[in-house]
């Protein structure tokens, strides 16, 4: 139980500066968690609590020259922290995968999601373009994307953003990543795709076994889909626990906070049952 | 007789084109009818595209139907002369979904609030700047905001200050389109309660456009929903969206998400796979 | 040492250095006639192109006039000409694009066809042309460059206007109460104007150069009027004798329109503002 090869991610004691005109601004700090194969890590917070910050430090994509990022994060033991940016770009999009929070500023405009999609797979694999074409389809069947062989010639602009976001999962899932991180995942859609989004999401976990890092400032998304939540509050995380936990005992004052204000339903009996 | 009443109204759009045979014209809402009673809040529900906003627009007199009338406390208001139209102007106003893009970048909040007012209340400096003051404190902001700009403000401040603005002639009616889908949740509860504290304290009735069906429970008196521009519910009473046997309205009550983990449905109870 | 050079235009300083030097050339200009040594129109042959003396602290030209006080008032015609065109071909741009903009419909595509059909035209080839018609000299030159210069602005505020009319505070405005001309009052144009500050120092730049290129081809300013494009026409012949003829007015060009174009770029970069080209 828990021995150090079982986890895939883990973060200890990140800490992300920034240069500013009036000196050095720490955005987050004591940042420590860990992602285990098939777990869904929830992060939530208000927005400009430093979620965005740490999951792009993961990513390694913070501006080098202004930030400065101390700690150590550690995928299936190697250490991304300083890594050349030429290894970086093998392990994003291929053991990391990324899922933006607006999935119409995620593709490039001028070309095909077919183009894009293709690329982003030959870039990580050897594969000719036929197989990779299969990939595609075959990934986007799984997020029932209606005929994938027509969309794929499709440009973004012609999808909407349900269609896009799932476009999105589709890539990032094609090449089996051992984590994905998915910022707001459903914050830009409508009610009727989030529930498709986070269903997919699920699956994806389940077949492949991938970790997922979930950042959402809406409770909702967290009760659905989470194991463990990390609840952070002006860049540091003041609370982290199983998700049953959380609900039912918050100890910090501001998740008690972020508890009570949510729009309930106020019925007796749970929805679930009524449907 | 109904504060606000729609009757049959019709939409499209792409009509002005030169030639008959490029007509792509997409119908964007049809024969959409039902009403407002003093003091109610009508929470409008359905997915983007089913032409939700259109309606919104149409209500406040901003885009004329192709067919159809909407009448307000009495008056059609696409064919009211220019002085009647005017003045029950005043009565009709609106939150939109975007705080920023609602107010002008280069205004100060001050301003801002005091549009409506200049338009219609022939007050003092001075007694503008105190009614001024006392809406922002009643929206829960402070004098000292006066003369900040819109950039200085969160998402969440600058709303408060377009329900000031909206608020500020004591309406009888306001259209919130989508007024805090843009917002987190805490923003959202706590900008959901002004709107259910103003009601109260002014009797006004709300139009209350949103995909959110949390927030339209929150605050509705009664509920529709609309889908591909049709209504295809109204409920007189919220709890009948709830009993409803309309195969998209079930569809809408599946999708909404667990308020605790107990509840969930995407993951499976005892989360040990 | 190209890297000491770049830093020095990419600081902030940029700003105030120029506005300095163009405060002062502006005084220069406003207090031409107090400051200058000597008549620069005062013809003496016995003094012809003289170098520089107590009397005559930049030489003398081959009329015998003082170069200095010819340079201190040409300031005065070209700075104080080019703010008037400037001026006067926003404001009617202004007007017309804002009109045509928030009005829409059939008044906005003629308007607009009458632009496109001017902007065609290669802007100086035009002027040209017009002075053909009027006939040369300062006045028709500047009334010239005006007519030709607004459809720019027209077209620029046109196309502000219509992004801006989308917006939901345009909207929020009319259910407000507000009346058509309010919105335009309050709202359109204090939106539309602050990117134009910021152009206006790189246009002036431009109305600089027009006046001194017809002035220079002989068809703007006539003689005696001392103005630098003229200056720089009357000193060709005497290029190898006595180049400084030609250098300080065409260094005092340069210097006004470089200061100039320093100022609008650093402005530009600085509030994020888009030019026309």
């Amino acid at each position: 139980m828990g021995t150090e090869e079982s986890k895939v991610l883990q973060v200890r004691d990140l800490r992300v500066q920034i240069k500013t005109k009036n000196g050095v601004a720490t955005l987050v700090q004591d940042i420590n968690f860990e992602l285990k194969p098939g777990e869904i890590l929830g992060l939530i917070g208000e927005s400009g609590c430093g979620k965005t910050v740490t999951s792009m430090s993961i990513l390694q994509l913070l501006n080098r020259k202004e930030t400065t990022i101390e700690g150590s994060i550690t995928l299936k033991g190697q250490e991304l922290n300083g890594l050349a940016e030429k290894e970086m770009r093998k392990i994003r999009g291929k053991d990391i995968a990324f899922i933006m929070q607006n999935p119409m500023n995620a593709f490039t405009p001028v070309f095909t999601i077919g183009h894009q999609f293709i690329e982003t797979i030959r870039s990580h694999t050897h594969w000719n373009k036929k197989q990779a074409t299969e990939l595609a389809v075959e990934s986007m069947k799984q997020v029932n994307l209606p005929d994938p062989d027509k969309l794929l010639k499709y440009y973004p602009f012609q999808l909407s953003g349900g269609m896009l976001q799932r476009l999105m999962i589709a890539i990032a899932a094609s090449l089996h990543p051992a984590i994905i991180i998915a910022d707001e995942p459903t914050t830009a859609l409508d009610v009727n795709n989030q529930k498709n989004v986070l269903h997919h999401l699920d699956r994806i976990r389940s077949e492949y076994g991938s970790a997922i890092l979930l950042i959402s400032h809406d409770l909702g998304v967290i009760s659905e889909m989470a194991d463990e939540v990390a609840v952070m509050q002006h860049g540091k995380i003041v609370e982290k626990a199983g998700v049953f936990q959380l609900f039912d005992s918050p100890t910090h004052e501001y998740t008690k906070k972020l508890l009570n204000a949510r729009p309930a339903l106020y019925l007796e009996e749970p929805v679930i049952n009524l449907i | 007789m109904s504060l606000l009443q729609v009757n049959e109204v019709t939409h499209s759009y792409g009509n002005r084109t030169f030639f008959k045979w490029q007509n792509r014209s997409k119908k964007v809402l049809s024969d959409i009818s039902f009403s407002i009673e003093e003091g109610t809040c009508l929470g409008m529900l359905g997915t983007s595209g089913a032409g939700k906003s259109t309606l919104g627009k149409v209500i406040l007199g901003l885009e004329k139907p192709q067919h159809g009338q909407v009448l307000f406390q009495g008056h059609d208001i696409y064919t009211v002369d220019k002085y009647t139209r005017q003045k029950i102007r005043r009565d009709l106003q609106v939150v939109f979904q975007d705080s920023y893009s609602a107010v002008n970048p280069r205004m100060t909040a001050e301003r801002i609030i005091a549009e409506p007012l200049e338009n219609y209340e022939k007050l003092t400096l001075a007694e503008q700047k105190r009614t001024v003051i006392e809406l922002l404190e009643r929206v829960g902001l402070d004098e000292k905001d006066l003369k900040k700009y819109p950039h200085q403000f969160s998402g969440g401040q600058l709303q408060r200050i377009n329900i000031a603005r909206a608020v500020s002639l004591k309406p009888k009616l306001i259209v919130l389109d989508e007024s805090v889908s843009s917002l987190d949740m805490v923003t959202q509860t706590l900008i959901l309660e002004l709107l259910k504290e103003l009601k109260e304290d002014f009797g006004l009735s709300y139009f209350f456009i949103t995909h959110d069906i949390k927030a339209a429970y929150m605050i509705s008196d009664t509920l529709g929903v609309l889908e591909k521009g049709e209504l295809i519910e109204y409920y007189n009473s919220k709890n009948q969206f709830f009993t409803s046997k309309n195969p998209v309205v079930k569809e809408m009550r599946g999708s909404i998400l667990a308020e605790h983990p107990r509840f969930r449905s995407i993951r499976a109870r005892n989360n040990h796979i | 040492m190209i890297t000491s050079i770049r830093t020095i235009f990419k600081s902030q300083k940029v700003i105030p250095i120029c506005s300095i030097i163009l405060g002062i050339l502006f005084i220069i200009a406003i207090l031409a006639p107090w400051i200058t040594p000597n008549d620069p129109i005062a013809v003496n042959l016995a003094y012809k192109l003289q170098p520089p003396s107590w009397d005559f602290p930049l030489g003398t030209d081959h009329l015998g006039r003082c170069n200095l006080s010819r340079i201190l008032y040409g300031a005065r015609i070209s700075l104080g000409f080019a703010i008037l065109i400037f001026i006067s071909s926003l404001a009617i741009g202004l007007i017309i694009g804002t009109f045509s903009g928030y009005k829409g419909g059939w008044i906005d595509h003629i308007l607009m066809r009458f632009c496109d059909g001017v902007m065609a035209f290669p802007s100086l080839i035009l002027v040209l042309g017009l002075v053909g018609i009027f006939g040369p000299g300062l006045s028709q030159v500047i009334l010239a460059l005006m007519l030709v210069q607004w459809v720019y602005y027209a077209r620029m505020f046109r196309g502000m206007v219509l992004s801006l009319k989308e917006q939901n505070f345009i909207s929020a405005a009319k259910i407000s109460g507000s009346s058509q001309w309010k919105i335009i009052k309050n709202h359109i144009i204090p939106n539309v104007l602050p990117p134009l500050v910021v152009m206006g120092t790189l246009e002036m730049g431009w109305a600089i150069m027009d006046i001194s290129a017809m002035s220079f081809l002989g068809l703007g300013v006539q003689s005696p009027t001392p103005e630098w494009g003229a200056m720089i026409h009357e000193g060709k012949s005497y290029i190898r004798t006595n180049p400084e003829l030609m250098l300080y007015p065409g260094l005092s060009i340069m210097l006004v329109i470089v200061t100039f174009n320093l100022l609008g770029e650093a402005l530009s970069e600085r509030y994020g503002v888009k030019r026309r080209f």
